[in-house]
C-alpha cells in the first residue's frame, strides 16, 4: 500500500497507517519523543500531563474489540490534554447499515481533528485517509491481519530501552505470524532501524508464504530459533481468526512452541520477553516465563502510553 | 544614505567582546552573593535545553564550595509548552525534562542562553508549575538581545544587547572551540 498517503508533501508525518515504507528518520523521531513523554508521568510532577493538544477532539472508533489498545489511547490523548471521544461502532450506526465512510463523515462534521481506527478489514484506515479533510490525521490501531503500527513501534521503543542499539541486535519473533498484523509492523520496524538478524519461529502452517521476502531468516523449530537471541517477541495464537485446521491442539502447540524456562534458557541470559497482549498462558507462553524476571510484557504497556503520545502529537503538528 | 541591502552601520553585527565563559563568569559574581546569603537550603538550578544546561553546569562548578553539597540540578524542555505548536509542530528533537527534587516551596534559578521574545520562558515557567509550585524563579540569562514580546525580565544578565530582529545569536558548542557565540542574518 502506499506509504505517500500517511506523508505530507515535504515528507513529515501524516497519517499511521503502517510502518512499511516509513524512513528510519520518523521512526527514530517517533521514539525519541516517546522517550521524552515518558518524564509526563514522573513522580516529582504535580500535573501529569501536558498541554500540546488543548481544545483538539479525538475520536477512538473501534470497529473490533479492544481493551489495553484503546485505553492506552484514550489515557494517552488525555495526557495531551485532548479531548477524547470513544465509540464502539459494533453497537451503533453500522448494525444499522450506515457505511464506514459515512460514519467518519458524520463523526468529522463533529470537528474531529484525529481519528485512531480499528477495523477487522484491512486498509481500513487507508480508505479513510483518502477521504478525510486535509487537518484530519488518521491513526491506525489495527486492520485485520495487516498492521499494527502503535504496537509495532512500543516493541521498538521496550527493545531499545532494555537492549539498546538495534544495529547489534538478533531478535526472534515467535508463533502465529500468519495471522498477526503485530508481526508484520514488528518486522518493518526491525528491518528499518537495522537490526542485522530478525528471526521468524513458527510452523509451515501458521506462517505466510511470501514471509523470507520481508528480510528474516525463517526457523522452524523452536530450539534453533530462540538460540543466542537477545529478545523473544511472542506473538498470540489468534484462534479467533483460524479458519479450518492448522493445528492440532492447544496442548500440543503448547508442547513445541510454547515459550517455557527451559526453551528460554537457549536465548541469551539477559533476554528480553515480550508480548503483545492478551496472553494465552499455556499455549503460546508459560506463566513462569509471563511472569519471570526476563519479562517485559507490563513495561511494553507502559511505554505504549508514551509512543501513543508521541505519535499523536506528531501527526496534530504536520 | 546606505542603501536599503547594506548593513546598517550602528547595528552589532558581530560577535559580542567578551566570550561565553567570561561572561558565565559575569553571570556566576551576580547570583554568588544570593545563593550564599538566602537560597542555598531550598535553591535549585535549573537550565532549558541545550544552552541554559551547559551555562547552568558551568554556573554550578562556579558555585562549588568543597565539603558542603551542591546545589541541585535540574533540566527542561519545553518542546510540549510551546505557543507555536499548531504553527510549526513539534520540535524534531525532544529531550526528557528532569527535575530531581520537589519544585514546592523551592527558589528556583532559572537559567538560560539567549533571552528574546520570551516565549521560552513563558513555556518554561508554565512546566515548572506542573511540577509544583515554587517559592520564587528568579531568571538568569548569558545574552538579553532585547525584542521582548512578553512582560519577562532577567534578574541576572551576562550582557545586554539590542540587536534587529532579522539577527540571530545562538550559543554553540563543540570539542574544538568549547562555548561560542553564533551570529547569523536571518532571511
Amino acid at each position: 500500500m502506499s506509504a505517500n498517503l500517511q506523508l505530507t508533501d515535504d515528507g513529515r508525518l501524516r497519517h499511521l497507517l503502517t510502518l512499511d515504507g516509513l524512513p528510519a528518520r520518523i521512526l527514530t523521531q517517533i521514539l525519541d519523543t516517546a522517550a521524552s513523554f515518558i518524564t509526563v508521568t514522573d513522580s516529582e510532577r504535580d500535573v501529569k500531563k501536558v498541554p500540546l493538544l488543548r481544545g483538539k477532539a479525538i475520536f477512538n472508533i473501534f470497529f473490533e474489540n479492544s481493551t489495553r489498545t484503546r485505553t492506552t489511547f484514550e489515557i494517552a490523548a488525555k495526557r495531551l490534554s485532548a479531548d477524547v471521544v470513544n465509540l464502539n461502532i459494533n453497537a451503533s450506526s453500522q448494525s444499522k447499515g450506515e457505511t464506514l465512510l459515512d460514519t467518519i463523515a458524520n463523526l468529522s462534521a463533529m470537528q474531529a481533528d484525529m481519528f485512531i481506527v480499528r477495523h477487522a478489514a484491512a486498509g481500513a484506515g487507508h480508505l479513510i485517509a483518502r477521504h478525510v479533510a486535509p487537518h484530519i490525521h488518521i491513526v491506525n490501531a489495527g486492520d485485520g491481519r495487516c498492521s499494527h503500527p502503535t504496537q509495532g513501534l512500543l516493541d521498538m521503543f521496550t527493545l531499545r530501552h532494555y537492549k539498546g542499539p538495534f544495529h547489534n541486535l538478533r531478535v526472534a519473533i515467535v508463533g502465529d505470524v500468519l495471522h498477526s498484523r503485530v508481526a508484520r509492523s514488528q518486522i518493518h520496524a526491525l528491518t528499518t532501524l537495522g537490526c542485522p538478524e530478525v528471526r521468524v519461529v513458527a510452523p509451515k502452517t501458521l506462517l505466510p508464504r511470501d514471509v523470507e521476502n520481508l528480510g528474516v531468516h525463517v526457523f522452524h523449530k523452536m530450539a534453533e530459533g530462540i538460540k543466542d537471541v537477545d529478545a523473544v517477541l511472542m506473538l498470540r495464537l489468534q484462534n479467533e481468526r483460524m479458519r479450518g485446521s492448522r493445528l492440532p491442539t492447544a496442548g500440543e502447540y503448547y508442547k513445541h512452541w510454547g515459550l517455557t524456562p527451559d526453551k528460554l534458557k537457549l536465548a541469551k541470559p539477559d533476554a528480553i520477553v515480550m508480548h503483545p497482549g492478551p496472553m494465552n498462558r499455556g499455549v503460546e507462553i508459560d506463566s513462569a516465563v509471563a511472569d519471570g524476571m526476563q519479562s517485559v510484557i507490563l513495561s511494553q504497556v507502559t511505554f505504549g502510553i508514551a509512543v501513543r503520545m508521541a505519535v499523536m502529537s506528531i501527526l496534530a503538528g504536520n | 544614505m546606505p542603501t536599503p541591502m547594506s548593513p546598517q552601520p550602528n547595528l552589532p553585527t558581530h560577535l559580542p567582546a567578551l566570550t561565553p565563559e567570561q561572561l558565565i563568569d559575569r553571570l556566576a559574581e551576580q547570583i554568588k552573593p544570593h545563593i550564599e546569603s538566602n537560597l542555598h537550603a531550598d535553591c535549585a538550578l535549573v537550565g532549558i535545553h541545550t544552552g541554559g544546561v551547559w551555562i547552568m553546569d558551568a554556573l554550578a562548578e562556579r558555585f562549588r564550595v568543597v565539603g558542603t553539597p551542591d546545589i541541585p540540578r535540574g533540566v527542561l524542555d519545553i518542546a510540549f509548552y510551546r505557543d507555536d505548536f499548531s504553527r510549526i509542530g513539534l520540535h524534531p528533537e525532544t529531550k526528557p525534562s528532569h527535575l530531581p527534587f520537589d519544585v514546592e516551596g523551592r527558589h528556583i534559578l532559572l537559567i538560560d542562553d539567549v533571552l528574546y521574545t520570551g516565549r521560552t520562558i513563558r513555556a518554561a515557567m508554565n512546566l515548572l508549575f506542573d511540577y509544583g509550585r515554587p517559592a520564587t524563579i528568579k531568571l538568569a540569562v548569558l545574552v538579553d538581545r532585547g525584542g521582548r514580546e512578553l512582560p519577562v525580565c532577567a534578574d541576572y544578565v551576562g550582557l545586554k544587547l539590542e540587536l534587529p530582529a532579522d539577527q540571530h545569536i545562538s550559543l554553540e558548542k563543540s570539542e574544538a572551540e568549547g562555548l561560542h557565540f553564533i551570529m547569523k542574518r536571518k532571511p
